[in-house]
C-alpha cells in the first residue's frame, strides 16, 4: 500500500475542514470561555423578579465575566425565581456578597452583577447568596414616574 | 362512472402501497450499509477515495459560494442595522446566520446537487452496465465495496464542508464590513464572540450538517441503486436525489432547529 496523490489531496481537505473548525470555535465562538466547565462552582440567588434573564446569560463583577447562569426556575413556596449560576473556581467572593440584575446598555442583554461584600469567609459552592436586587421593569418604572409627577403637580395647587 | 370511480381508487392504493413499499426497501437498504461499513473501514483507502471525490472537489463551489454569501449578508446586515446606529452588529448577524442556519443548509444543498447527484449517476449506470450483477457473480458484496465506502466518504466530508464554508463565509463578511466599509474591526470580532457560543451555535450547527450529510448520502445511494438499468431510468433517478434531497434537508433543518433553538 503505497501514497498516492488522492491521499495528499484529502489529506489537505481534512486539515481544511479541522482548521475552519477550530476557527470557529476560536476566533468566531467563545470556545475558550466554554472549555473550563470542571472548574465551576454553583451558586444559587432568589430575585424577586429576573426580568428578561436567560440561561447563559453572563454573571459579571466589576464588568469581567465570572461565570454564567445555569438554570433558572420559579420557587412555589416562596413565589420566588431560583437562579443557579455557574462561577469560575479561580473567583472566590465573599459570603455577603450582593448579586443585582443589571442591563448592559439600554437595550442590551440582562446579565448578573456580583458585588463583593466584606466578609472575611468565602462563600461555598452550591452556596446561596442572600442580599439580591431585581431587575428593573421599565413599565414599573415609568408608571412610578408618572405617579410622582402627578403627585408632584397635586401639591404645588 | 362507478367503474372509473374504482379504477381511480385502485391507482391510488397501488401508488401508496408502492410508496410504503420502497419505504421498506430504502429502510432495508440503509441498515444493510449500516451493518456491512464495517468492510469498508479495513479498506479504508476506499473511503479516502471517496472523500476526494465528495468532499475535494467541492472545495472550490463550497468556498466561493460562502465567500459571496457572507458578503451579501453583510452588505444586507449593514443596510438595515446602520439604521438603528448599531452597525457593528453586523458581525454576530452574520455569524449566528452562518453557523446556525446557511452554513449546515447552503453547503448540504450544494452538496446534494454536486456530490449527491454524481453517486447516484454513478451506482445507476454501474447497475445498468451489469458491473453490480457482475460483483455479485463473484462474490463481491457491492454493498461493502460499492455503497459503504461512498456514505462514509459523504457522511465525513459533509461536516468539514459545511465548517469550511462557515468560515470562509464570516471572512467574506469581515471583509465587506471591515475593509470596504468600515466598520471597527475590534467591535466586530467581541461582539461577534460574545454572541456566538460554542456549544449552542457551533456544535448543533456540526450535528445539522451530520445529519443532513447522512441523509443527502442516503438518498443519493438508494435511488442509484435502485434506479432502473436504463437510460432513463438513470436520469430519472438522478433528477429524483436532487429533489428529495434537497426537501429532506429543508424539512430536516426544521425539525432539528424546532428541537435546537426553542429560544431558551
Amino acid at each position: 500500500m503505497d501514497r498516492t496523490m488522492v491521499d495528499l489531496w484529502v489529506g489537505i481537505f481534512v486539515a481544511i475542514g479541522i482548521a475552519a473548525l477550530m476557527v470557529l470555535a476560536l476566533k468566531v465562538g467563545n470556545a475558550s470561555t466554554t472549555f473550563n466547565v470542571g472548574e465551576t462552582y454553583h451558586v444559587s440567588g432568589d430575585f424577586d423578579n429576573i426580568g428578561g434573564l436567560k440561561v447563559r446569560a453572563p454573571v459579571k463583577s466589576a464588568g469581567v465575566v465570572v461565570g454564567r447562569v445555569d438554570q433558572i426556575t420559579f420557587d412555589n413556596e416562596r413565589f420566588r425565581a431560583r437562579v443557579v449560576m455557574n462561577i469560575d473556581k479561580r473567583y472566590q467572593f465573599p459570603k455577603d456578597t450582593s448579586a443585582s440584575i443589571l442591563t448592559s446598555g439600554l437595550l442590551g442583554e440582562q446579565y448578573i452583577g456580583l458585588e463583593a461584600g466584606g466578609d472575611s469567609e468565602n462563600i461555598k459552592a452550591g452556596g446561596s447568596l442572600k442580599l439580591t436586587q431585581s431587575a428593573v421593569v421599565l413599565e414599573k418604572l415609568i408608571g412610578q414616574f408618572l405617579y410622582n409627577k402627578a403627585a408632584e403637580g397635586d401639591s404645588k395647587k | 362512472m362507478l367503474e372509473r370511480i374504482a379504477a381511480a381508487l385502485r391507482r391510488l392504493g397501488r401508488q401508496f402501497i408502492n410508496a410504503i413499499w420502497r419505504l421498506g426497501y430504502a429502510s432495508r437498504f440503509f441498515l444493510l450499509v449500516l451493518l456491512r461499513s464495517g468492510t469498508s473501514f479495513r479498506r479504508f483507502r476506499l473511503v479516502v477515495k471517496e472523500i476526494y471525490f465528495a468532499g475535494v472537489l467541492s472545495l472550490i463551489i463550497i468556498s466561493v459560494s460562502g465567500l459571496f454569501v457572507g458578503m451579501v449578508l453583510a452588505l444586507q446586515g449593514y443596510e438595515t442595522l446602520q439604521k438603528y446606529g448599531s452597525a457593528e452588529a453586523v458581525g454576530t448577524l452574520v455569524a449566528l446566520s452562518l453557523t446556525r442556519e446557511l452554513g449546515p443548509v447552503v453547503s448540504a444543498l450544494l452538496f446534494a446537487s454536486r456530490a449527491g447527484s454524481a453517486m447516484t449517476a454513478e451506482i445507476g449506470l454501474m447497475k445498468a452496465t451489469e458491473q453490480i450483477s457482475a460483483m455479485e457473480m463473484m462474490a463481491v458484496d457491492p454493498i461493502a465495496r460499492v455503497i459503504g465506502p461512498r456514505f462514509w466518504g459523504g457522511l465525513i466530508s459533509m461536516p468539514l464542508l459545511a465548517a469550511m464554508f462557515s468560515a470562509v463565509g464570516v471572512f467574506g463578511g469581515y471583509l465587506i464590513a471591515v475593509v470596504l466599509i468600515g466598520v471597527d474591526e475590534g467591535a466586530f470580532w467581541s461582539q461577534m464572540q460574545n454572541a456566538v457560543d460554542f456549544r449552542y451555535d457551533i456544535v448543533n450547527g456540526v450535528i445539522k450538517s451530520v445529519v443532513f450529510g447522512v441523509a443527502v448520502t442516503a438518498i443519493a445511494l438508494f435511488e442509484g441503486y435502485d434506479a432502473p438499468p436504463t437510460a432513463e431510468g438513470v436520469s430519472h433517478a438522478t433528477t429524483r436525489t436532487v429533489v428529495t434531497s434537497s426537501l429532506a434537508i429543508l424539512g430536516l433543518d426544521f425539525v432539528l432547529t424546532a428541537f435546537m433553538f426553542r429560544g431558551a
